[in-house]
C-alpha cells in the first residue's frame, strides 16, 4: 500500500507538475569565509491534485525550502522552474497561509482578504463578491468587518486562509499553520480542508504543508517527504494513499506514523536499512520496538576523550560542528523527564510521552538528545531508556545531582569542557563570552553560537563549573570556592 | 450574489436607526470644517505680503491682534508638521529600502539630529530672503525651516526603524500576495509606523513651539526680522518693556498649547491606536471627545469613501502579466561596480566638505578655535548641572507620581502641555528678576536653560516609574524593602531606561536653548553669559560666517561626543541589564 522512494529513488511524481525544484541547495555566510548549509541538493516537483507535507525537525530547512519555493529567497544554488523557466521573483502560482497568520491589523476581515486581488488590480465591485465567497466558504461569515484582534487565533488563520484562496492560487502554501492554535481548533481546520478538498469545492490546485507534527502530515498528505537536519536534505518521501477520511486508529495510520517516526528519532540511520529492520520485525510478527538498532551517530557522542581547551572546539569544520550541537534543553527539563522514566521503570515509548505530556514529539526531542548526549540515557528506536547515570540521578538529592551532572558535563560535552579548561587556565578565571563565541562563529550562525553558549552557560553553572556575569558579559570560575 | 454590501454611507444610515441622519456632532465637524477654511485663506493671504526696507513688517502691540497673530503661527506649525511628514515618507523609505543609500542616510541623520537648529537659523533666513526678495515669503519660510529642522529628525528616524522592524511574516505575505510598491507602501509599511510616527510627531510638534517663538523675530545680519505672530509679539512686548502685553501673549500661546493637544493631537493619538501591532485588545484605550464626535459624525467614513471612490476611477496600471518581477535576479559582478562607484563618490564628497570646511575656518578665524572649545566646555557644564539638579528634583517627585495612578492620569497630560510651552516666552521675567537682583548670568543661564528642559525627565520618570509591574513593588512591600533599598533594588534599575531617555532629551534641548538663554535682554539691557550659545548668537547678529560656521560645529561636536561617549553606553545598559520583561 504504502511505497517508499529514499534518496537513491527518483521522486513519486503527481499529476501536471506546478513547481519543480532542481538540486537547491541554501547556505549561508558565516564569518571567516565559512558556510552555514541549511539545505542540500533537494530536488522536488509539486503536481496538480496533491497534498505534500514536508516534515522535519526544527533546523531542518523546511521552511527555508518552502520559501525558496515560493520565490521568497533565491537559493545558492540550483534553480526553482516556473512555468517552464527559472523562478526570478515571488511565485504567482504561491499563495501562502503562515504560522503568526501576518494579518494586517488596521484592516477589516473582508480588506484583508481583498488585498492579494486589490494586488492583481481587480475591480473593486468583482473583488468585493469574490472575496465574500471566499468568507463565505471558509466560514467567516458575520465577520467582514471585525478587525483581526477582535478573532480567536482560529478564526484569524480561517482569515489567512480566506486571504490565501481568494487569489485561486495553483498551490497553497502552508508554514506550520496549525502550531498556534490550540488541538481542537486544529482539528477543526484541518478537517475542514479536507472536506472542501474531497468535495473539490477547495479553490487551490494543490496544497504543500511545512510541520513538524507526524500525524498531522500523515493525516492530511497523499505524500510526505521528510528532511533530515544539518543540513536539510532529502531523507525519504512516502506515498500515502490511505482514502480520506483518515482514521487516526487504524493499524494503517499507526503503522506510517511509526515509520515516519522511525525515520525522524533516528536521523543519521540509513533510511532503506531502517525500513527494511522494520518491515523485517513486523513481518516477523513481533513488536518493533528493540529488533532495529539503528548505528549510534559517532558525532553527537564525538565528546570522548579530553582534547585540549581551545583544540576541541576548533577542529571541526562546519559540518561536523552540527553534528556537536547543544540541544537546546533546559537542566530542568532533564531532571523532570529522568524522574519521569525513572518513574515508568527506567523505559519509556517518546511518542506516547508526548502524548502524555501534552508536547509536541518535537518539543520534547532536545530533551531527550541532551540527556542522550549526557549519557544518562539512551534513544533508540524512539525508546528512551535510562542508564545507571540517569537512574542514579533520578534518586539523588540535590547537591549529588550536580556531582553527577557535572562529571557527565565534562565527560560528554566538548564545549563545557573546554570552557571550563579555558577558564583555569587563565589567571583571573575570568573569560569575555566574545572569545568563546569567535570560536563558535566559526561553526554556527551568530544566533546559534549565542544560543549555544547560553545552553553550555545554563549546564555550566548548574553543574557549579563556571559562572557567568551579565553585565560585563564575562564567564568564570568563582573564586573562595564560591 | 453578494451576500453583505461592503458599508457603505447609506446603508450605514439605513441600518443603524438608533441615529438620526443627521447629527448634532454633524453640525459641529461641519461648522468646524468651514470655520477651520475660512481661517486658513485670511491667514494664508497675509504669508505673501511684500516687504522691504521701506516697509519693515510691524507687530502691533493691541492684544485685538493676537488672534490672528495666534493662527499665523498655528498655519506655520501645521506646514512645518505636514512638510516633516512629507520628508520623513521619503528618506526615511530611501534609507530603509537602499542599502547604499542607508550607509549614508542614516549617520547624517544622526549627526542633523546633533546639530542645534537655532545655530544655523541665521544661514537659513538669508538663503531664503534672497531666494524670496521683498517678500514676506522668504521670512514665512525660513521660520517654517526652522520649526521643520526641529521636529523632523526623530520622526524620520522612528519611521525608518518601524520599516526595518516589519515583522517578517508580514513581509513576506507582502511579497507572496505581490503587492506592488504603492500598495505596499500605503497598506503596510505607513501604517505599521503610525503609532510611531504619531508619538514622535506629538513630540516634536510640542519642541517646535520653541523654535517657532525663536525664529519669528530675530536680527540677522544687523538687520531685524519680523513676522507677524504669537512669537514675534512677545518679542516686541519684550522690546517696549510692556509686560502686560507679555502677559497677553503668554496666555495666547497657552491655550494655543492646550487646543492643539485637546483639538489635534488626542483625537490623532486615540485614532491611531488601530495600528497597533500587537493581536491583543488593550486594556487601558485612550479616549479622546474630539475624535467621538468626528467618528459620530460619520463624516470621516464619508470622506475615506470618496477617497476610495475617486482611486477607484484613476486608471490604474493593469497587471495582466503573470510573470514573477526580478526581485531574486542578482548579479554580483554589477553591484561591485555600483558599490564602488557609489561609495567612491560619497567619499569624495564627504572628504571634500570636510576639507573646504577646515580651511575655511583655519584661514578666518582658525585662532578662535580653542577659545571656542573652551566656551562649549562651560555650555557643557551648564547642560550637565541642568541634568543633574532637574534629576535630583524630579525623579523622586515623577515616582511618587507615577506610583500613583490617579495623580500620574490627572498630571501627565498636564505635564505634557508644560513640555512643549516655549519656554523663551518666560525668559523676559527671569531676566527681569535677574537685573533686579544683580543674580550672576553665567549662573542664571542654567535656570534659563533649564526652563524648557527639566520637564522631559520628569515626564519620562513618570513614564519609568508606572511601567514598573505592580507585582515587584507588591513583592518589595512583602519583604519590607523601603528607604535606599527600594531605590536601589527596584526603583533606579526600573526607571534608568526611561531616565536616559529623558536625560538625552533634556540635554540636547539644553544645547539649543543655550543660543537663546545665554543673552536675554529685557528693552535696552542685555545680560550676556560666557558660553557657547552666546558666541553663535553673537556671530548670528554680526553676521560673522566663519564664526558662525565654527561655533555650529563645534558644539555639533560636542553632541555628538557626549552622546557616543556618555548617554549611548547608559542606553545599552538599560537595554542589557534593566530591562523589566522580554
Amino acid at each position: 500500500m504504502t511505497q517508499v522512494t529514499t534518496l537513491a529513488q527518483p521522486t513519486i511524481q503527481a499529476g501536471a507538475p506546478i513547481i519543480a525544484a532542481k538540486h537547491i541547495t541554501k547556505s549561508f555566510d558565516l564569518p571567516h569565509s565559512n558556510k552555514l548549509h541549511v539545505l542540500q541538493d533537494i530536488s522536488f516537483t509539486l503536481g496538480e491534485g496533491e497534498i505534500v507535507a514536508l516534515l522535519g525537525k526544527s533546523g531542518s530547512g523546511k521552511s527555508t525550502l518552502l520559501r525558496i519555493l515560493a520565490g521568497l529567497i533565491p537559493p545558492s544554488s540550483g534553480e526553482v522552474i516556473y512555468q517552464g523557466k527559472p523562478l526570478t521573483g515571488p511565485n504567482p502560482d504561491v499563495a501562502m497561509v503562515f504560522q503568526s497568520f501576518a494579518l494586517l491589523p488596521w484592516l477589516t476581515v473582508i480588506d484583508n482578504v481583498e488585498i492579494g486581488l486589490e494586488a492583481q488590480q481587480v475591480a473593486r465591485i468583482e473583488r468585493t463578491k469574490r472575496a465574500l465567497a471566499a468568507i463565505d466558504l471558509i466560514g467567516l461569515d458575520g465577520f467582514e468587518s471585525a478587525y483581526p484582534r477582535e478573532l480567536s487565533g482560529g478564526m484569524r488563520q480561517r482569515v489567512g486562509l480566506a486571504r490565501a484562496l481568494v487569489v485561486r492560487p495553483a498551490a497553497l502554501f502552508m508554514d506550520e499553520p496549525f502550531s498556534a492554535l490550540d488541538v481542537l481548533t486544529a482539528e477543526n481546520l484541518r478537517n475542514e480542508i479536507i472536506e472542501l478538498w474531497m468535495e473539490h469545492k477547495f479553490p487551490a490546485k494543490s496544497i504543500l504543508i511545512v510541520t513538524h507534527n507526524i500525524e498531522e502530515a500523515v493525516y492530511l498528505a497523499d505524500r510526505i517527504i521528510i528532511l533530515g537536519s544539518n543540513p536539510g536534505v532529502f531523507r525519504a518521501e512516502f506515498k500515502n494513499a490511505m482514502p480520506h477520511w483518515r482514521d487516526r486508529k487504524s493499524v494503517e495510520f499507526t503503522d506510517m506514523v511509526d515509520k515516519v517516526y522511525q525515520i525522524m528519532t533516528n536521523p543519521e540511520a540509513d533510511v532503506d536499512e531502517l525500513l527494511a529492520r522494520y518491515n523485517q520485525a513486523v513481518a516477523s510478527g513481533q513488536h518493533s520496538d528493540d529488533q532495529i538498532a539503528a548505528p549510534r551517530d559517532s558525532l553527537t557522542t564525538a565528546g570522548d576523550g579530553r582534547r585540549d581547551s581551545t583544540q576541541a572546539l576548533l577542529v571541526h569544520t562546519p559540518q561536523q560542528a552540527q553534528g556537536l550541537r547543544l540541544p537546546q534543553a533546559k537542566v530542568g527539563g532533564m531532571a523532570g523527564l529522568i524522574e519521569l522514566i525513572d518513574e515508568q521503570g527506567g523505559k519509556a515509548d517518546i511518542f506516547d510521552l508526548a502524548k502524555r505530556l501534552n508536547f509536541e514529539v518535537d518539543d520534547l526531542l532536545p530533551i531527550t538528545d541532551a540527556l542522550d548526549l549526557l549519557d544518562f540515557a539512551e534513544v533508540q528506536q524512539g525508546d528512551i531508556t535510562l542508564l545507571d547515570e540517569g537512574k542514579a540521578f533520578a534518586n539523588a538529592g540535590i547537591q549529588e545531582r550536580k556531582v553527577l551532572f557535572r562529571a557527565q558535563a565534562l565527560a560528554r560535552v566538548p564545549l563545557i569542557d573546554s570552557i571550563y579548561r579555558s577558564l583555569q587556565m587563565k589567571g583571573n578565571k575570568k573569560l569575555s563570552a566574545d572569545f568563546f563565541l569567535d570560536i563558535l562563529d566559526q561553526r554556527f550562525s551568530s544566533a546559534e553560537a549565542r544560543r549555544q553558549l547560553e545552553t553550555a552557560t545554563e549546564w555550566g553553572r548548574y553543574a557549579e563549573l563556571f559562572e557567568y556575569d551579565a553585565a560585563s558579559d564575562t564567564l568564570y570560575i568563582p573564586q573562595n570556592g564560591g | 450574489m453578494i451576500k453583505k454590501p461592503y458599508p457603505t454611507p447609506q446603508s450605514q444610515g439605513a441600518t443603524n436607526t438608533l441615529r438620526p441622519r443627521f447629527s448634532f456632532a454633524d453640525i459641529i465637524v461641519i461648522a468646524g470644517v468651514l470655520a477651520l477654511l475660512y481661517a486658513l485663506a485670511r491667514l494664508g493671504a497675509g504669508a505673501t505680503a511684500p516687504f522691504g526696507p521701506h516697509n519693515p513688517p510691524t507687530v502691533s502691540l493691541d492684544p485685538a491682534n493676537l488672534p490672528y497673530y495666534a493662527g499665523r503661527s498655528l498655519l506655520r506649525m501645521f506646514i512645518a508638521l505636514f512638510l516633516s511628514v512629507v520628508f520623513t515618507l521619503i528618506y526615511g523609505f530611501a534609507a530603509a529600502k537602499s542599502r547604499r543609500l542607508e550607509r549614508i542616510l542614516i549617520p547624517i541623520l544622526d549627526i542633523l539630529q546633533s546639530i542645534p537648529v537655532l545655530a544655523f537659523l541665521s544661514v537659513v533666513i538669508t538663503g531664503f530672503i534672497a531666494l524670496f526678495p521683498n517678500s514676506l515669503l522668504g521670512l514665512e519660510c525660513a521660520s517654517i525651516f526652522a520649526i521643520f529642522t526641529g521636529q523632523v529628525w526623530n520622526m524620520t528616524f522612528s519611521f525608518y526603524s518601524s520599516l526595518k522592524t516589519l515583522p517578517r511574516e508580514i513581509d513576506e505575505a507582502a511579497k507572496v500576495f505581490r503587492l506592488s510598491a504603492w500598495q505596499r507602501f500605503w497598506k503596510v509599511e505607513v501604517p505599521a509606523s503610525t503609532i510611531g510616527l504619531v508619538w514622535n510627531g506629538m513630540m516634536s510638534f510640542g519642541g517646535g513651539w520653541f523654535f517657532l517663538a525663536a525664529s519669528e523675530a530675530i536680527s540677522v545680519l544687523n538687520q531685524q526680522y519680523t513676522l507677524p505672530g504669537v512669537g514675534s509679539y512677545a518679542a516686541a512686548a519684550v522690546a517696549a518693556q510692556d509686560g502686560k502685553s507679555l502677559g497677553w501673549a503668554i496666555m495666547t500661546m497657552v491655550i494655543l498649547v492646550v487646543a492643539v493637544d485637546q483639538l489635534f493631537w488626542r483625537p490623532v493619538v486615540a485614532w491611531s491606536e488601530k495600528f497597533k501591532m500587537e493581536d491583543t485588545q488593550s486594556a487601558d484605550v485612550r479616549h479622546s471627545w474630539m475624535l467621538t464626535i468626528i467618528r459620530r459624525s460619520g463624516l470621516a467614513e464619508w470622506v475615506g469613501m470618496l477617497i476610495q471612490r475617486i482611486g477607484d476611477h484613476f486608471p490604474h496600471r493593469t497587471r495582466t502579466s503573470n510573470q514573477p518581477s526580478r526581485t531574486l535576479v542578482v548579479n554580483p559582478k554589477r553591484e561591485r561596480i555600483i558599490d564602488i562607484l557609489f561609495y567612491g563618490v560619497a567619499g569624495i564628497g564627504i572628504a571634500w566638505v570636510l576639507y573646504s570646511g577646515i580651511t575655511y575656518i583655519g584661514s578666518t578665524v582658525g585662532g578662535d578655535v580653542g577659545e571656542v572649545f573652551g566656551l562649549g566646555f562651560l555650555t557643557l557644564l551648564r547642560a550637565i548641572a541642568i541634568v543633574i539638579v532637574a534629576s535630583l528634583i524630579w525623579v523622586p517627585i515623577g515616582v511618587w507620581i507615577g506610583f500613583n495612578p490617579k495623580i500620574s492620569n490627572f498630571m501627565q497630560p498636564i505635564i505634557q502641555v508644560l513640555a512643549s510651552f516655549p519656554a523663551n516666552f518666560i525668559f523676559p521675567i527671569v531676566t527681569i528678576f535677574f537685573l533686579n537682583t544683580g543674580f550672576p548670568i553665567d549662573l542664571g543661564a542654567i535656570l534659563l536653560m533649564s526652563l524648557g528642559t527639566q520637564w522631559y525627565i520628569l515626564f519620562n520618570v513618570i513614564s519609568g516609574a508606572m511601567a514598573i509591574p505592580n507585582d515587584l513593588r507588591e513583592a518589595a512591600r512583602n519583604f519590607r524593602v523601603s528607604g535606599w533599598q527600594l531605590w536601589r533594588q527596584l526603583i533606579g534599575p526600573g526607571i534608568f531606561g526611561m531616565w536616559v531617555t529623558g536625560g538625552i532629551t533634556a540635554m540636547g534641548g539644553a544645547w539649543n536653548a543655550s543660543i537663546v538663554a545665554e543673552v536675554v535682554s529685557w528693552g535696552k539691557d542685555t545680560l550676556t553669559a560666557h558660553g557657547l550659545g552666546a558666541y553663535i548668537a553673537a556671530a548670528t547678529t554680526n553676521g560673522d560666517w566663519p564664526r558662525i560656521v565654527l561655533g555650529v560645529s563645534v558644539m555639533s561636536l560636542y553632541v555628538v561626543m557626549i552622546n557616543r561617549l556618555f548617554w549611548r553606553r547608559l542606553y545599552l545598559l538599560a537595554e542589557t541589564r534593566f530591562k523589566i520583561g522580554n
